[in-house]
């Protein structure tokens, strides 16, 4: 394990020259050990403020109904289900950084797995209340369970994508939930043994015990990568049957095979792009750049170009499939996506989904910390832009010209919306307080071998190929953490 | 005779811990356990922990999701209430394929984790069993029995050749019950 050495071809996961086992600790423990900065309550009284509103705007809805928001007859489906599978698909990334990344064994999700999911874990929290106040009746919310109802034993209907998605997305959150809190119990013990008092008591129950030894630590491992194993299908099964709740349709532009690994990709896409945005501000409010690198950032960027152009690629076959398929309908609908009375949310999509992310080839771009950061929220701009465009201007011109209709939001759709921004960012920053934000222990295991200090005694021992050196020195030029002069001598 | 009941190694660096451990066992002195701040590759070895059975625990815990979720279907869908929705199967297999799927992982995930938990003896409120505080921070603790094994100075010798910073010499066996 720790014995051996990582090539110097790969750029260190942990910089800095004076890391230790303590320091990580204490740097990541921080803001959960300390009183929190002004940052932190600015931000926090911003984001309650939007979760105040969340309250506000959800009771309407439960109080008034659904007439509260901006649909009609013709627009059924607006704000709510673009909300929906908007939070989905931001709740995406964590499960793809702490299991996907797992399996293929790439060590930089170390230290960004854990604010991940627990961004997924809040993401899907966000979802889940647009599923339930789109009901209608949501205290009725329970009738989407296969229950046995006191109008006689009359079931859900299994073949309909909506009872899927019901079982996906509630299989999806708990599994997530065990996944994340299973991994915190050894972080959560670190704070037991070093706090007192109170704080200790509470602690102490949360970490269930955890006390390290050698079969707990072997297990934990085992249930890590048998977790990650089925969690890799699940994550994408999930958005897969989001994708079938419209693509199971007749409706033109819905009906469409290629909706499935559309909808992955991009909620792949916006699932980084959302944890760019976040992390990128809590590395640097909270002091974590040594353990959220360049390289880290880097490989996330890579990742939305990847996925951005599948995006994009889907974005043209869906179009082109249109006009193949020869049915009047189709064509009708994609044309008046882009050039009808909804064009503008079209072209929104189009710039910030796939135009946009091009940027990130440019070396100078995807290494630039403001430009990414302004890039992660134009994306989620275009994601959200993605969903109204196929839900809404699939269905505001429907068959009978003469009920087509546009959507109008309401204040309450738009408060909903804004809430549930609020209402994530207030959980996030709550668990920025209470617990670890970087997996600890999993950073540990990449002081000895991937760290920047590993490397820098690597290359004073000598015995290196120079040709390598120099290579690893350019490549630690993009760092902002690391100190450039250590490197100027060598 | 000394009331000693836990002779306890601490070491900065896992290479040194392991390298503890060898010596250890070179002379004879069984380990009790060891305590680490994070997972140690190849320790299990050393120490004979046999290999984890939750794999097949868990191919078990998720046959019986899918055998549970395609029993409940067909009771639901064709037996109890056979509902004729635009003349499809009543059986509908391919539609019933995404959800059987899902309680599979669902039972899969929560067995193995119930398992795991329950074989650790892990649960919301237990007394953590902890040795050394430092054990989840910065230290590797090599934990022996000092009843089992009488020769302490040869032990406290080992432990500080191997490059362990500290030893103490508990008279309790767990400090965190205070």
């Amino acid at each position: 394990m720790s014995g051996h050495n990582e090539s110097i071809l790969r750029e260190p996961l942990i910089t800095g020259t004076d890391i230790t086992y303590a320091k990580i600790t204490d740097d990541i423990l921080m803001p959960v050990e300390n009183k929190p900065n002004r940052a932190w309550w600015i931000g926090f009284i911003v984001a309650l403020c939007g979760a105040l509103l969340w309250v506000v705007a959800v009771s309407y809805t439960f109080w008034f109904g659904i007439g509260a928001w901006g649909l009609n007859k013709t627009v059924g489906w607006a704000w709510d289900i673009t909300g929906f599978v908007w939070w989905v698909g931001i709740g995406h990334a964590g499960t793809l950084i702490s299991a996907v990344l797992l399996l293929f064994r790439q060590n930089w999700r170390n230290s960004i797995n854990r604010s991940a999911e627990a961004m997924t874990i809040f993401a899907v929290i966000c979802a889940a209340t647009y599923v339930v106040s789109h009901m209608g009746r949501p205290w009725l919310a329970y009738w989407v369970l296969p229950l046995p109802n006191q109008f006689g034993s009359l079931w859900v209907n299994f073949n309909s994508p909506l009872v899927w998605d019901m079982f996906a997305i509630s299989t999806y959150f708990s599994v997530s939930l065990l996944f994340w809190y299973t991994g915190l119990l050894p972080d959560i013990a670190t704070i037991r043994d070093r706090a007192t008092g109170v704080k200790r008591r509470i602690y102490s129950i949360l970490s269930f015990g955890w006390a390290g030894n050698v079969k707990t630590w072997q297990r934990f491992e085992a249930v890590s990568i048998i977790l990650a194993g089925i969690s890799t299908p699940l994550v994408l099964s999930v958005h897969t049957i989001v994708s079938m709740d419209f693509a199971t349709s007749v409706i033109p532009g819905w009906h469409t095979t290629i909706f499935p690994p559309y909808f992955v990709a991009g909620a792949i896409f916006s699932g980084f792009a959302m944890v760019l945005t976040l992390l990128l501000v809590a590395r640097k409010v909270l002091g974590l750049e040594n353990y959220i690198t360049m390289f880290h950032i880097e490989s996330m960027n890579k990742i939305i170009i990847l996925t951005g152009s599948i995006v994009g690629v889907a974005y043209i076959t869906e179009f082109f499939i249109a006009w193949y398929s020869g049915s009047e309908y189709e064509q009708y609908a994609f044309i008046n996506r882009s050039t009808g009375p909804y064009w503008w949310a079209y072209w929104m999509m189009m710039t910030c989904n796939v135009i946009s992310p091009q940027l990130l080839w440019f070396k100078k771009i995807r290494t630039s910390i403001p430009f990414t950061w302004i890039l992660s929220i134009v994306v989620n701009i275009g994601m959200w832009f993605e969903r109204f465009v196929i839900i809404v201007t699939s269905l505001h011109r429907d068959y009978i010209p003469s009920s087509w209709a546009m959507f109008y939001p309401s204040w309450v759709d738009v408060s909903v919306f804004v809430g549930s921004i609020g209402l994530f960012f207030t959980l996030f920053l709550l668990f920025l307080r209470v617990l670890p934000s970087i997996a600890i222990a999993e950073v540990k295991l990449l002081l000895k071998s991937a760290s920047e200090q590993a490397k820098l005694k690597q290359i004073k021992e000598g015995h290196l190929d120079q040709i390598h050196v120099s290579e690893y020195v350019e490549s630690l030029e993009k760092f902002d953490s690391v100190k450039q002069e250590e490197y100027a001598k060598i | 005779m000394n009331n000693i009941k836990y002779i306890l190694g601490s070491f900065g660096d896992p290479d040194e811990m392991m390298h503890g451990i060898d010596k250890l066992q070179e002379n004879n002195i069984k380990i009790h356990d060891v305590y680490t701040p994070m997972p140690i590759h190849g320790i299990e070895a050393k120490l004979g922990v046999k290999r984890s059975r939750l794999d097949i625990a868990a191919f078990f815990f998720g046959i019986t999701g899918t055998c549970t979720m395609l029993t409940f279907v067909y009771f639901a869908a064709a037996y109890d209430w056979p509902i004729n929705i635009g003349g499809k199967p009543h059986f509908a297999l391919p539609d019933f394929i995404p959800i059987t799927f899902e309680l599979t992982i669902l039972f899969c995930a929560f067995g193995l984790v119930g398992s795991y938990y329950a074989s650790s003896h892990l649960f919301p409120g237990r007394a953590p069993r902890v040795m050394d505080l430092r054990a989840t921070d910065d230290r590797f603790i090599i934990a022996i029995d000092a009843k089992e094994n009488t020769d302490h100075s040869k032990i406290d010798d080992l432990l500080k050749e191997a490059g362990a910073l500290e030893v103490k010499h508990n008279e309790r066996k767990y400090i965190s019950y205070e």
